[in-house]
């Protein structure tokens, strides 16, 4: 990345955040799925999904274990190819626009014995792919490793993390950790912004304080979020629609539209039952797992758990 | 080259080059006189570079183990000391064909580990790394290649007295030729790390996220695990083939305890790396007793002390901040900070 590939994107950067409020939802949609289909291994994962996303939405990608929501973030990337419909992403076909993308894979904590301080994770996001050497001490000398400095520095601000930053990421909580690592995601001020799971296995208490974060960035920076949830309640405030796959469907539409016992019924072609805590908190009863579901994460976590609507 | 283990200093003084008459008759000793260590460090150091052998010896080590430090500091990132540990014992039956083929050693340790290393390069690499299909590889391959290694021995019959110097460490016969082919390998390496250095670190701590940033993970890793092969090859020259791993685990190792800044680490490495060899090969010169047990004494001495100073400098000062309770508006509050 050369200073002239910056220098543009800071123009885009400056043209996005014109266009931020009411503008900006008017232009093409961030994200358009039109009836697209996966097929993996001779195996249809989904079909005839239409998603539209507009800029600056935060939209839950929900649903069993097996149901294909990180093939969907796969193939926004231009990892994963459709096997049949057309997929549109920042006004490109996938894989073209990635450097807008920031990406969050599913999460294993960093072993530990990663003695790498979190301020180096981040930058990592800003600068790893160039070629080259880490010098310490760089910013000392070049206009431009100054900039890169400050811009870390402002992206652990942005989340919350200097009083960690400096620390071995080893020794960082599963939360920390994970505010860390949206930071390295948002570095080059990503237009769409992917995550995969990023809830998973933190505590009740960082699970809120990480969806206010990501609805913070996605109100106030104009981002788009897809983010890919094992349980809905957590995000259930802060959410504008969800994406729920299963059965190889998909039906998307706000929380209240598609967390329903006819239209999840309609989905897993079971009935299903969505129960209301008196809090507002939602319980799915009686939804199969996908076939050739695993259960690697959540071993427990069949139809009748239903500790969230992923089931 | 092949030498007993625990090499007499007698058998040194064999060995030695005409210029050294000089330096023993300056020295105003009797040829069959130990060296031996006094409070005078001046005459220490008069006495550990009399020989030109010595001095050859110190050189290829000091090459040796700044490799070692770097390449090793990102294996163990990489968290793949196992493929290293199989790598350096590819060593040995490298050696051990190179003898048999009447070749110089060198040219057996480089063949072998470097082809071993792209075989558990490319085997491991389509499966994601650090599985345990790359673990059953390099066992397999680390089994076949001892047993490979001793059936060479056989075949070549008697003269080889003993494996141990292949497989211990015999620092006393570098050459002048050897220690500049071992230079010009370093700043290869050096030049590798250098050039892809970051991408690297990102691959290594990162793969999936480094992919999306269209860092080349696979050629990255497969790269990596050949320039290891090439520096396990090198390490191999002196300290022998099982205790290459000395060397390359054990300064960076000490460096992570120390440091989790990536450019600071990676100079503690050298610099733990260069005092051990340095140490190692002093001790091995005035006690008469085998390098490969000193270095790797040092090695392990200098790691426990970094552990200890970790614990007691880290830890506390860890519980002191502790896990701060993050709160519901602190996401909020940071979050629209203007970034």
């Amino acid at each position: 990345m050369v200073s002239g590939r910056e220098d543009a994107r800071a123009g885009q950067g400056a043209e996005r955040d014109a266009g931020r409020g009411g503008q900006g939802r008017a232009r093409t949609p961030a994200i358009e799925l039109h009836d697209a289909q996966v097929r993996l291994g001779g195996r249809t994962i989904w079909s005839g999904v239409e998603v539209a996303a507009g800029h600056g939405e935060l939209i839950a990608v929900l649903g069993p274990n097996g149901a294909g929501k990180s093939t969907l973030l796969q193939v926004l990337l231009g990892a994963v190819p459709l096997s049949r419909g057309t997929a549109t992403v920042l006004g490109s076909p996938p894989g073209a626009r990635d450097a807008r993308i920031g990406f969050l894979p599913q999460r294993r904590v960093f072993d530990s014995g990663t003695r790498i301080r979190g301020i180096d994770i981040v930058r990592l996001g800003l600068d790893g792919s160039r070629w080259g050497m880490p010098v310490p001490g760089a910013a000392r000398l070049s206009a431009r490793a100054r900039a890169r400095a400050a811009r870390v520095s402002e992206l652990i601000e942005m989340v919350g993390a200097r009083e960690y930053a400096n620390r071995p990421i080893d020794e960082c909580s599963g939360g920390e950790q994970q505010r860390l690592l949206i930071a390295q995601a948002l570095a080059h001020r990503p237009e769409l912004l992917l995550l995969d799971e990023p809830l998973d296995g933190l505590d009740l208490t960082n699970q809120a304080a990480v969806t206010a974060l990501v609805k913070a960035i996605a109100t106030e920076r104009n981002v788009t979020v897809l983010l890919v949830a094992h349980d809905v309640n957590p995000l259930l405030p802060h959410l504008d629609r969800v994406i729920y796959l299963a059965g190889g469907r998909a039906a998307v539409g706000t929380p209240s539209e598609v967390i329903t016992s006819p239209t999840l019924s309609a989905l897993y072609g079971v009935d299903v039952e969505v129960l209301r805590t008196g809090s507002g908190r939602m319980v799915v009863v009686g939804a199969p797992e996908a076939p050739h579901a695993h259960g690697r994460r959540h071993p427990l976590a069949d139809g009748a758990h239903g500790a969230g609507a992923g089931g | 080259m092949p030498m007993a283990g625990a090499i007499r200093w007698q058998t040194a003084l064999t060995a030695l080059e005409p210029g050294d008459e000089l330096a023993r008759r300056r020295l105003g000793r009797g040829a069959a006189m130990s060296p031996h260590l006094s409070p005078d460090l001046v005459s220490d150091a008069q006495q550990l570079l009399a020989y030109t052998f010595m001095v050859h010896a110190l050189i290829a080590a000091s090459i040796v183990a700044v490799m070692a430090a770097v390449t090793g500091w990102f294996m163990v990132l990489r968290r793949e000391s196992f493929a290293g540990h199989t790598l350096s014992v590819m060593a040995f039956p490298g050696a051990a064909a190179a003898i048999l083929a009447g070749i110089p050693v060198a040219f057996g340790y480089f063949a072998f580990s470097g082809g071993a290393a792209l075989v558990i390069g490319a085997g491991s690499v389509r499966r994601g790394r650090g599985g345990g299909v790359q673990a059953a590889l390099t066992g397999t391959v680390q089994a076949a290649a001892l047993a490979l290694g001793f059936l060479l021995l056989g075949v070549y019959g008697g003269l080889l007295e003993s494996p141990t110097s292949l497989l211990f460490g015999s620092f006393l016969g570098i050459s002048a030729t050897q220690v500049v082919s071992l230079a010009v390998l370093a700043v290869g390496v050096l030049a590798f790390f250098a050039l892809v250095g970051r991408p690297l670190l990102f691959a290594s701590v990162d793969g999936a996220v480094a992919s999306a940033h269209r860092v080349p993970v696979k050629a990255l890793s497969i790269s990596f695990m050949v320039v290891l092969g090439l520096t396990a090859a090198a390490i191999a020259q002196v300290t022998g083939a099982l205790l290459v791993l000395a060397l390359l685990v054990a300064p960076p190792a000490t460096a992570m305890q120390l440091t989790p800044r990536i450019g600071v680490s990676l100079l503690l490495s050298i610099l733990t790396a260069l005092v051990t060899v340095w140490l190692g090969l002093g001790l091995a010169y005035f006690t008469n007793y085998a390098a490969g047990f000193f270095i790797t004494t040092v090695a392990f001495t200098i790691y426990l002390a970094a552990r200890l100073i970790g614990t007691l400098a880290w830890r506390p000062r860890r519980e002191m901040v502790g896990p701060r309770p993050p709160s519901k508006a602190d996401g909020l509050r940071h979050a629209s900070v203007e970034g």
